[in-house]
């Protein structure tokens, strides 16, 4: 696969998506992370919800 | 079967089933995502040079997708609005706070995707013309509905302030599709969604579409982390109220 003249263009363009996709995943990940954490601290604390039920559990 | 799904929809209003669907449906749609683009990334390196373009016709493949997704989202955002102003919808604000930082992003790699395609094709980076000017007003809107839930602490005052500003943004999106049509523009044409239907050679047409499915699948995917991000943040916050209000007891 030859890119041509252009390469540069195209590879920075590629490059770039993947770079802002991959920033995307990882903020996710890691404010997934951040505030599971902040809840659990905060129902160790003894803050409970008022259903009783633990603020993680999703089932 | 139609009172099922009335009341499916009616079950995701509440968030922790929300957040029970979204463990499940995560992982699925993240592996249908990797799956898609990898067939079109690999289906765009085969694709062969434009006859005017080049290879450069191969920076269309996230350029378009891209393109498309910053005014795909800010229609989401708009729907969710409504939700917020007219049905009061619980998770509506949460989809449409969780929404703006992936559009920013999709509506940033659109300028600059296109600014790597302009430079070689056009040569300039950039020009101040209809359809270039509306996405980059497009992309400042985005960062001021963050900003904006940023700066208001109280999410049920943001919520609506957001969402009035989101809806009269909403008055940019068909400004940006007919721009082209409108004004005498650098920017071609739409050659994909038209009347009369695609200009496009299947060999361009089909790794495009391919790789637009994957990137909406992305934005889906992402979508709904970020909104189990929101609750779980807002379960936080008001457990810390919760437990400020009993401290000062």
């Amino acid at each position: 696969m030859s890119l041509g003249p252009y390469a540069s263009f195209i590879v920075t363009s590629y490059l770039s998506a993947a770079v802002v996709i991959a920033v995307l995943i990882a903020w996710v990940a890691i404010d997934y992370g951040s505030q599971k954490r902040r809840l659990r601290q905060l129902e160790e604390g003894g803050v409970a919800r008022r259903s009783g039920r633990s603020a993680t559990d999703f089932k | 079967m139609l009172n099922q799904g009335t009341m499916t929809l009616i079950d995701l209003a509440n968030p922790t089933r929300f957040l029970a669907l979204t463990a499940r449906v995560l992982p699925w749609l993240a592996g249908a995502t990797v799956i898609l683009l990898a067939i079109g990334l690999y289906q765009a390196a085969l694709a062969p040079d434009d006859y005017q373009q080049g290879a450069t016709v191969k920076i269309m493949f996230i350029h378009v997708p891209n393109a498309w997704l910053s005014m795909f989202v800010w229609g989401v955002m708009s729907l969710a609005s409504l939700g917020t102003l007219v049905w009061r919808h619980p998770l509506a604000d949460v989809a449409a706070k969780a929404a703006a930082p992936i559009g920013a992003a999709f509506t940033f790699l659109a300028l600059v995707t296109g600014s790597l395609w302009g430079r070689p094709m056009w040569g300039t980076y950039w020009e101040w013309d209809a359809r270039l000017t509306s996405v980059l007003i497009l992309f400042l809107m985005y960062l001021g509905l963050i900003a904006l839930w940023r700066a208001v602490e109280d999410p049920s005052r943001a919520a609506r302030a957001a969402a009035v500003l989101t809806l009269v943004g909403a008055i940019n999106l068909p400004i940006i599709k007919f721009s082209v049509d409108w004004w005498n523009t650098l920017h071609q044409p739409a050659s994909v969604v038209r009347m009369g239907g695609s200009t496009l050679d299947r060999s361009f047409l089909i790794p495009l579409l391919v790789m637009a499915i994957g990137f909406t699948l992305l934005f889906l995917t992402l979508h709904l982390a970020a909104m189990r991000n929101e609750i779980l943040r807002r379960r936080v916050r008001s457990l810390q109220m919760m437990q400020a209000s009993r401290q000062a007891a």
